[in-house]
């Protein structure tokens, strides 16, 4: 190789010819992965698709069967996890993982453990619980916290460590709607600020699209998709991945008035109340989950629904997946709904069959452009 | 009815006399079972720690072993103890035989696999992605099995008692290994199965409370340092 060629900037870590095996059974089989410095890298996936090992993987706490995973130019071969590297990174998982003492002690164990001195302890302990808004929580026992108290300390001992990488694992899964609002928020403005590297895995589509710079779609244990959320979830390139992103709707408008946060979007035509602050004339990516659509008869629409939105349009397709089925209704635009086979039935629904969507202004999921 | 009144009454004068002999007997006792427990721990918490968290071939043989062990008759441990110390045994020269080192000795073999047993179970019942994240933080791997151990504290407690209590009550190996010599290696237990066959009841019950009181104020202890810190 030719050593005066320039090379950009090396990514924070890569991961070659990796091969994961549990139990036997190979679970993992990635050729080539790279995470660029100060980039966010989303991994979703169907459930099992072995998102949660991928990132063990990476995180060095899985020993995988084969492959090398390389920390800026280090490597680190099957056996040489070290403490060192170890150390550059911090993992968030799914669940808190509280030890059972005081948050103030859970925050500083990592850090005690590196030696640092007592005063930037202190300092970095401080600083992490005032920017996750818990700094009246430091004497409490961990195991008194609520959901959302114990994930924002999870949070803040993660990033109290000051990582070259982290990494987190359905961080927001299993924290109540309003809560986890205010949390992706806070997250998501510490994230930026600290610009840090960042692989988050999740099987929530909005939450990709909402924080990813990059995402990878994994199926089966490979990666069958990577790229910048409009290329992953607007092109998706088989019928398994359009499976699985396309159990969204997605839609780009540009907001036509708003009123103490309630904003109308005109998109294609079509006016559609959504919860936001953004002031008209903004432009919006809006992200709408397939099972927060209702479908219902025309002849039921006298029924007052607290739902804000209700479009008539016509079954243009339909995509049976086990139980349920995902129905597409065309509005003006295609509007992308999963209904149990159950309903279908009792509904005795067709296609070409003209019905009526309605979903909540709070169900959209807003981002500006 | 006569008899078990008797024995409490006597056993309320022996204790309020403080009979010398008495006192030298529980002193005994309280000597040889702590000192075979902290043994135990010192070996039994780290034994139990490896085999809860890590993986190596035989690693179910040994857990088998040890669960064996749980519950081995202390007359068997007694009569292998014997074996080895008897003045022909492979350690006779250690001239331990009937003395309180050889019922340490007895009594830690009795306890260590119990307290490794507790330890095992309590190493296993935690979260298993609570050992990830911890390491995930950047501890050493011995800081690791401490804070692990941390976590686990409350069922440890219960293998400190387990273990305690096995052998404050067991005779059969201090009866084989010691032989109730009186002043040397008389015991709570070996006392009272020696009164007891003297026909002696009443002294024989008025040991038995006090053992019982022994055996209930250091349960207490443990259980009062074990339930210090819960939340209600």
């Amino acid at each position: 190789m030719n050593p005066m060629q320039t090379k950009a900037v090396p990514p924070a870590l890569e991961a070659n010819n990796l091969a994961v095996k549990l139990g036997g059974k190979q679970v993992l089989n990635i050729a080539e992965l790279q995470v660029n410095k100060n980039e966010v890298l989303v991994i979703i996936g169907p459930n099992g698709s072995g998102k949660t090992t991928l990132l063990l993987s990476l995180a060095l706490l899985i020993k995988p069967a084969s492959g090398t995973i390389t920390y800026q130019g280090y490597a680190s071969s099957k056996n040489t996890a070290t403490l060192e590297l170890r150390r550059k990174l911090a993992v968030v998982f799914q669940e808190p993982l509280l030890l059972n003492t005081t948050v103030w002690n859970n925050i500083t164990l990592g850090l005690r453990a590196r030696k640092l001195p007592v005063e930037e302890i202190k300092a970095r302990t401080e600083k992490w619980l005032a920017r996750f808004g818990i700094a009246d929580l430091a004497q409490r026992q961990a195991k008194t916290l609520s959901g959302g108290e114990a994930k924002r300390v999870s949070l803040a001992r993660a990033f109290a460590l000051q990582p070259d990488v982290l990494f987190l694992d359905e961080p927001f899964n299993g924290v109540d709607s309003p809560t986890r609002q205010a949390l992706m928020e806070d997250f998501g403005s510490v994230l930026r600020e600290t610009n840090v590297t960042t692989v988050m895995v999740t099987h929530d589509r909005s939450e990709a699209l909402m924080m990813a710079h990059r995402v990878i779609v994994l199926i089966n244990g490979s990666i069958r998709q990577m790229g910048t959320p409009p290329q992953v979830f607007s092109n998706p390139v088989d019928e398994e991945v359009a499976n699985f992103v396309e159990a969204g709707n997605i839609m780009h408008g540009v907001v036509s008035s708003q009123s103490e946060g309630q904003a109308l979007v005109d998109v294609g035509g079509l006016r559609l109340d959504v919860v936001s602050n953004l002031s008209a004339g903004a432009k919006v990516t809006m992200f709408l989950h397939d099972d927060d659509i209702t479908i219902s008869l025309p002849a039921a629409q006298t029924q007052l629904s607290s739902a804000r939105n209700h479009y008539t349009g016509k079954i243009s397709k339909i995509f049976p997946t086990g139980s349920q089925i995902r129905v597409t209704v065309d509005c003006g635009i295609p509007m992308v709904a999963l209904i149990t086979k159950r309903s279908w039935e009792e509904l005795s629904l067709k296609i070409g069959d003209t019905v009526i969507v309605s979903f909540k202004a709070s169900s959209i999921h807003l981002i500006p452009k | 009815m006569g008899i078990i009144v008797d024995g409490i009454k006597q056993a309320f004068l022996l204790l309020i006399h403080g009979d010398k002999q008495m006192l030298q007997i529980a002193w005994l006792s309280l000597v040889v079972s702590g000192t075979a427990t902290i043994l135990s721990l010192l070996i039994g918490i780290p034994l139990g720690s490896i085999l809860g968290l890590a993986k190596f071939p035989g690693r179910r043989v040994v857990v088998s072993l040890v669960n064996t062990g749980m519950g081995a008759p202390p007359v068997v441990v007694g009569l292998i103890v014997s074996i080895f110390l008897w003045r022909q045994g492979l350690l006779g020269f250690l001239h331990l035989m009937y003395s309180p080192g050889a019922m340490i000795i007895a009594q830690f073999i009795i306890a260590f696999p119990i307290v490794a047993g507790f330890t095992l179970a309590a190493m296993q019942q935690l979260d298993p992605k609570l050992r990830l994240q911890i390491t995930a933080l950047g501890v050493s791997k011995i800081q690791l099995v401490w804070q692990l151990l941390l976590e686990a504290r409350l069922p440890l407690m219960a293998a400190v008692m387990a273990g305690f209590g096995a052998v404050i009550s067991e005779v059969g190996a201090s009866m084989m290994v010691g032989a109730n010599i009186t002043g040397q290696t008389r015991v709570m237990t070996t006392a009272i199965v020696g009164e007891n066959s003297k026909g002696n009841f009443a002294l024989a019950i008025a040991l038995s409370v006090i053992l019982m009181a022994i055996v209930y104020l250091v349960t207490l202890l443990l259980t009062m340092i074990q339930q210090r810190n819960k939340v209600r």
